[in-house]
């Protein structure tokens, strides 16, 4: 089982090109707001028409721009799951999800185990406005497991709910999805939630995807800025390639990648994480001054200035746990150090 | 009495408001899909007659369908109906006056109806009709029965263009606007209040039944 998607679509100054496989996984198509990641999932569904390409599921193509092929959504066997669930508000819990079944005979039989099977027995003669969010979701996958798709199109399924519910569902909807054999595409802006869910993971930037990715890559080598970004990485500056090191102008620093730096990489970034306090000297180990401190929940975001950066620098961010941010001797003026391994290096 | 302007009124209410229904719901829905520079002019032209003096649509009517004119004219060798001066003839400008009422209510509904839940009912392997029938009118309820309702009233109480189309002949043309307008032009003002009377009950009566149907929908 697979899916093949190599599609283009322009909408207004907009322009979408996006290309991947996946197989019995789930893949992640990571990007900002924007970006044209629900653009996407509505194309591989045929709700939105590509301008050209080709999208081919288990060797079935539904659509094709050089063969004229476009199959109507109603047989592309694909279960979208919409942002707000779109359940139909007219209809009770038990009525939506007989709404997908497809085989008719089998109908009373197929609902009745649904409804056991996502604990909506006790719901089933309520409306969707009497649900709660969850009550809502749980809904929709049945309904969409009843019409027995071939693979399955999240998009942001968390969104409509609020956080405290979030990571009780995520357990359930991963148990849910555990249970499906066929290709889960995972649309997501929350790196965290990729993370727990997903195998691999395809970058969508600005209309354009990224090739696909395991997420220790994207974490370790994420291989553009954007992904990177994306990733969760906050420090970025310009940077001259010399040899195994790397010069950042805006900080005036110097900093030991530990391998040879191609020659057209032109930017670098560490992670905030990755940003530590020195334990004496060494390799990467550089002065700042403490420019502002945030309090997180469980960490504390230092916004430390490279002594010797230009004044319209961009800021470093160092996290750290809170217990070791309070043993530092000197919280005015620090000395950080960056492990050359940690240090990311982009092309343009 | 006679009771026939009454069993005229309400039989062309009836038929053109059955009428305007599937017409202004088919526009509507066909509309709301169109690229909007052409949805703008089509919209121009489908409301028309709903700021139009009733004469104007009349005389527009008659220049359309009268015995000498081209369409009309036509009608009346091919199939030897006359258009116009029967009591059908008032239902042409009944449905002219009565459709922007309907068809405007219905779009304003449609447009406001979630295209997400007919995306996911096509996903789901339901075909349009389907999905058109079975969730969007459903979800679209109140305005297309308030476009119903606003059109049943206005093509009762049309008197403009029907007066014009459909004439005045007592026992076969006349409705209850019409007659009401003869009593009181032969100087029969009783013989009008009669009718006015009988007017202000089946408007009445009317609006009751709307404010029930909402009243019960409200406790649902």
């Amino acid at each position: 089982m697979s899916l093949s998607v190599d599609i283009r679509k322009k909408l207004g100054k907009f322009q979408l090109q996006v290309q991947f496989e996946a197989g019995d996984e789930r893949l992640a198509l990571l990007g900002a707001s924007g970006c044209g990641k629900s653009l996407t999932l509505r194309c591989v569904a045929g709700i939105i028409r590509p301008d050209a390409g080709k999208i081919v599921l288990d060797g079935v193509t539904l659509f094709d721009s050089a063969a004229g092929v476009d199959l109507p959504p109603q047989r592309r066997r694909v279960g979208y799951l919409f942002q707000q669930y779109a359940l139909f508000p007219n209809m009770t819990v038990r009525q939506n999800i007989a709404a997908a079944v497809r085989d008719r005979a089998a109908q009373e039989e197929t609902v009745s185990t649904l409804l056991r099977r996502f604990r909506l027995e006790e719901l089933a003669v309520l409306k969707p406005g009497q649900l709660s969010g969850g009550q809502q979701q749980r809904t929709a996958l049945a309904r969409i497991l009843a019409s027995q798709p071939q693979v399955l199109l999240l998009d942001e399924p968390f969104s409509a709910l609020d956080s405290y519910l979030k990571s009780q569902l995520e357990l359930e909807l991963m148990e849910t999805l555990d249970q499906f054999p066929g290709t889960v595409l995972w649309v997501s802006h929350d790196r965290g939630e990729v993370f727990r869910s997903c195998q691999r993971v395809c970058v969508i930037d600005g209309g354009q995807s990224q090739p696909v990715q395991d997420l220790s890559q994207l974490f370790h080598a994420p291989g553009t800025e954007a992904a990177a970004r994306l990733s969760g990485c906050k420090n970025f500056a310009d940077a001259l390639p010399r040899g195994e090191e790397v010069y950042l102008p805006a900080w005036d620093l110097t900093l030991r990648c530990g391998r040879p730096v191609p020659s057209d990489a032109v930017r670098a970034g560490v992670r905030a994480r990755f940003v530590r306090p020195a334990g004496g000297p060494g390799e990467n180990v550089f002065p700042c001054a403490v420019a502002r401190v945030v309090e997180d929940v469980f960490s504390t975001i230092v916004i430390l200035r490279p002594e010797g950066a230009e004044p319209d620098a961009p800021p470093l961010r160092m996290e750290l746990d809170k217990m070791i941010w309070r043993a530092l001797p000197d919280r005015e003026r620090i000395t950080v150090q960056i492990a050359p391994r940690d240090i990311l290096l982009f092309r343009h | 009495m006679d009771w026939y302007p009454l069993f005229n009124s309400l039989r062309i209410a009836a038929i053109s408001t059955a009428a305007v229904f599937f017409l202004g719901i088919a526009a509507a829905q066909w509309i709301a899909r169109l690229p909007r520079g052409v949805k703008g002019a089509l919209d121009v032209i489908l409301t028309l007659p709903l700021v139009l003096p009733p004469t104007v649509v009349g005389w527009l009517l008659l220049m359309l369908l009268g015995p000498k004119r081209p369409l009309g004219a036509w009608v009346q060798e091919t199939f030897g109906v006359r258009l116009v001066m029967t009591w059908q003839s008032a239902i042409f400008a009944t449905v002219v006056v009565a459709f922007p009422l309907m068809y405007r209510t219905a779009r304003g509904a449609f447009e406001s109806f979630d295209q997400n839940l007919a995306d996911a009912g096509r996903t789901l392997g339901r075909s349009n009709a389907w999905v058109f029938w079975r969730v969007q009118m459903p979800c679209c309820k109140q305005g297309v029965l308030a476009g119903t309702v606003l059109a049943f009233a206005r093509a009762l109480g049309e008197y403009g263009a029907t007066s014009m189309l459909a004439g005045y002949t007592p026992g076969r043309t006349a409705t209850i606007s019409t007659t009401v307008y003869q009593l009181w032009r032969t100087g029969d003002d009783p013989g009008a209040l009669r009718w006015v009377l009988v007017n202000l009950a089946i408007s009445a009566v009317f609006l009751l039944a709307i404010s029930l149907l909402e009243h019960r929908r409200e406790r649902r």
